[in-house]
């Protein structure tokens, strides 16, 4: 190669670096309590993956505006691309886990490979993982999963919500009925069919499995047997990125009824319903956090942006996701301000957050104390449940705007924690853990 | 190729439809509790796969278009559907009307065929394909992040004034519901039809077609008889950037302008495995043939499956062929001698 030609190449590999930057905010001076966050701002699941990321950034600013960090430590982040691929997601936390004073405070995959990746890792490394409403439901077993919280939520629970509200709407009995689950034929997307097919022999309705392959551009052939064939009175789906905006676009052309096709809460943003446009009008998700800017610490996030704080695009607060890490962050938050009361007012290591962790107690008065009123239920998470009792409401897209249309609903967790359990059991057995005692 | 070739082609295509309904029709009484078969049935499902083919068909001729000129297989192509539009929308966005916004967005298209061929291109002539191909891997990278940084990865909706409702056309006895007809893919049927047409004429029947068949030969006897290989590259990445967009637009319309958009070359492999790198007319077959293929094969097998096999399907098929025709349906036999 000459040197015009290494020239050229050099030029352009300038280029193309400078063209897949993303905006990386840097740690903070020592001292800080630091947050790693594994962002996916590029690449095919970017439309879900900026406003979870805006919504972290925004709000961890917004907690060091407002208050000068949690009990006066300041809160310092970075961010790292994972594109949502589970090698990248290792990389990144292993470029981060030692970052800040202290160390990786959480955390929080946003994905669920990327959670299974990091599961053993964390676990070795004293990091809690919290893994909000993805991940192994199993890990809700705090004795077998000593680092790993899937508080406020699990899939499995999910899907007895789904179930629990579509029984509502035929008037307290599924029996005879027909359901039919259009998942992502993946890890994630396989997490609730055993639960669904508990439910289905205890409620007596018939269930069908359509996987749809990643990422889940084509389904014509699935929409076609589902609206022809199957004739099912409820479509459940867990989906996400494309497969979802694809499904409701589908369904729509198939004339399938879009007020009896439910998806779980990442299959309920704004990206998932906007290129269907009108036909998406009347499609239901579940939702984990409540839906818009009508909450305190929303507007007070508002303010921030006025006063020229903000850090993340104006666009996107009060959006699906970025409400939903608004709400990550004050769990993240409310378990370092725990930790605190024991190990004082200074940047704490993850072991010490995971003490913060299994003690949490975000009670309805914190709440609204502290401005989410409506955004998020009460979670109580101990040593041995890193669930936390948490729940989900049901939105409905208007056309415009995600509108909630019921409220929080709990899972039946009597029938959910003998299923947790059974499956944590036979983790431990595989690897060889010996569960802690939590009495 | 020729049109005996094509006719027998598409004769051939279209015969093994009832075949294969038949056949699946043996396979349901068999097993009726995992498949299930009426015809009206499977013809909306042969009619849905015919013009998703289509859409699939858009995205192969863009490659097909730069393997015929450069003899390379253009791993960006993905990249430019996306980049395009995106450079649709954010016309759009500024306000534009879409027609308006389609026109300068084929404006970009050429600027940066343009780029590509001084840049990229015109340091490579005269190198093995391979080396060509890395570079294309490389302008996949620079349009994906390019495309990304300016117009951002938000999903942007792109409406053209198609209808989202579907058409129910031929109710009556046989189609008790009607056959279902979505708007947009009878519209990208159409413009697909109109594309090849145009690319068949230009390539067959005009002075730059015969000198980009003659690049696509060998870029260095091309130049020592006068043909100005830089411009030819120029024109080729630049009508490859056209359909790109042709097909970015109808994609765009159903899904969304998103990232996902680049993926859908994906789809277009084993359209070109089927239909021969070099063949315009066998983009189209290939498209169809894998286009109806994978629609049936999910449809009507998937369930003994376990479902989920649409993709892997349309390759299985592609391979089958391979075996038989190595170069595909359509494309050129290539004769090396030693």
């Amino acid at each position: 190669m000459g040197l015009k030609s290494l020239r050229w190449a050099a030029a352009a590999l300038a280029l193309s670096v400078a063209a897949t930057a993303t905006p990386v905010v840097p740690a903070k001076a020592e001292g800080d309590q630091f947050i790693p966050l594994l962002v996916y701002r590029t690449g095919p699941y970017a439309p879900n993956g900026i406003p979870l990321a805006d919504g972290f950034i925004d709000y961890f600013n917004y907690v060091n505006w407002k208050e000068g960090g949690v009990g006066g430590v300041p809160l310092s982040w970075e961010e790292c691309e994972t594109q949502y691929n589970n090698d990248r997601g290792v990389e990144c936390y292993e470029r981060l886990k030692n970052r800040g004073a202290s160390g990786a405070t959480v955390i929080n995959p946003y994905s669920t490979g990327i959670t299974y990746a990091l599961i053993g890792r964390a676990t070795e490394d004293k990091i809690p993982v919290l893994s909000m409403g993805y991940g192994r439901a199993d890990a809700s077993d705090g004795t077998v999963f000593p680092y790993v919280y899937t508080a406020p939520i699990t899939y499995w629970a999910g899907a007895d919500v789904m179930v629990q509200y579509a029984r509502e709407q035929e008037g307290g009995s599924l029996k005879g009925k027909k359901i039919a689950l259009v998942y992502h034929d993946s890890a994630y997307g396989k997490e609730p069919i055993k639960t669904l097919e508990r439910l289905a022999e205890i409620e007596g309705y018939e269930l069908s499995l359509f996987p749809v392959a990643h990422p889940g551009l084509e389904q014509k052939a699935t929409w076609l047997r589902i609206g022809r064939q199957v004739r099912p009175d409820y479509v459940f789906m867990w989906g996400w990125g494309v497969m979802n905006a694809t499904a409701v676009k589908e369904a729509a052309s198939v004339g399938f009824p879009m007020d009896k096709f439910i998806g779980i809460w990442w299959s309920g943003a704004e990206a998932d319903v906007l290129p269907a446009k009108e036909a998406a009008k009347g499609y239901k998700s579940l939702n984990i956090t409540g839906v818009g800017k009508d909450f305190p610490i929303v507007q007070d996030i508002v303010k921030m942006h006025e006063e020229g704080e903000g850090l993340a695009d104006p666009a996107n607060i009060g959006s699906v996701l970025y409400n939903r890490a608004v709400v990550n962050g004050f769990i993240i938050t409310e378990a370092v301000r725990k930790a605190q009361e024991k190990f004082g007012q200074r940047p704490l290591k993850g072991e010490e957050v995971q003490w913060g962790f299994d003690n949490l107690a975000i009670t309805e008065q914190r709440i609204e104390e502290a401005g989410l009123k409506g955004l998020m239920g009460p979670i109580e998470i101990t040593c041995a449940n890193h669930e936390g009792a948490g729940s989900a409401l049901v939105q409905q897209w208007d056309g415009e705007n995600w509108v909630a249309i019921t409220g929080f609903i709990d899972p039946n967790r009597k029938a959910l924690w003998p299923e947790y359990k059974a499956s944590a059991a036979q983790y431990a057995k595989e690897k060889g853990i010996d569960p802690r005692n939590c009495d | 190729m020729n049109l005996k070739h094509l006719a027998i082609g598409v004769v051939c295509s279209l015969g093994s439809i009832p075949v294969v309904g038949l056949l699946l029709q043996q396979l349901a009484e068999a097993a009726p509790n995992d498949i299930f078969f009426g015809w009206d049935f499977y013809i909306e499902v042969v009619v849905t796969g015919l013009l998703q083919g289509v859409m699939y068909a858009l995205v192969a001729l863009g490659f097909v278009l730069i393997f015929k000129a450069s003899a390379i297989f253009n791993f960006a192509q993905g990249a430019m559907v996306l980049f395009a539009a995106l450079a649709m929308v954010g016309f759009i966005e500024m306000g534009l009307h879409w027609t308006l916004a389609f026109l300068l967005a084929a404006v970009v298209m050429i600027i940066v065929a343009i780029l590509i061929e001084r840049v990229v291109l015109r340091p490579m002539v005269n190198q093995e394909p391979i080396i060509l191909f890395m570079a294309t891997i490389g302008i996949f990278f620079v349009l994906d992040g390019l495309g990304q940084t300016i117009w951002g990865s938000n999903v942007k909706a792109l409406d053209i004034g198609i209808s989202q409702t579907p058409w129910f056309v031929l109710q009556g006895e046989f189609f008790p519901g009607g056959l279902r007809l979505i708007p947009t893919e009878v519209v990208a049927a159409v413009v697909g039809a109109l594309t090849v047409t145009l690319l068949a004429v230009l390539f067959q029947y005009t002075k730059v077609g015969r000198a980009l068949r003659a690049v696509a030969d060998d870029h260095q006897a091309a130049l020592s008889v006068g043909i100005p290989l830089k411009f030819i590259w120029a024109i080729v990445w630049s009508v490859a950037g056209i359909v790109g967009l042709v097909a970015g637009v109808m994609w765009g319309t159903s899904l969304g302008v998103q990232f996902s958009l680049s993926l859908i070359a994906l789809k277009a492999l084993p359209v070109l495995i089927l239909g021969g790198f070099t063949s315009i007319p066998g983009a189209i077959v290939g498209g169809l043939i894998v286009g109806v293929g994978e629609q049936v094969g999910e449809v009507f097998i998937g369930p003994l499956f376990g479902g989920a096999i649409q993709d892997w399907f349309a390759y299985m098929l592609a391979m089958i062929f391979l075996l038989f025709r190595p170069q595909g349906l359509f494309g050129e036999r290539i004769i090396e001698r030693v």
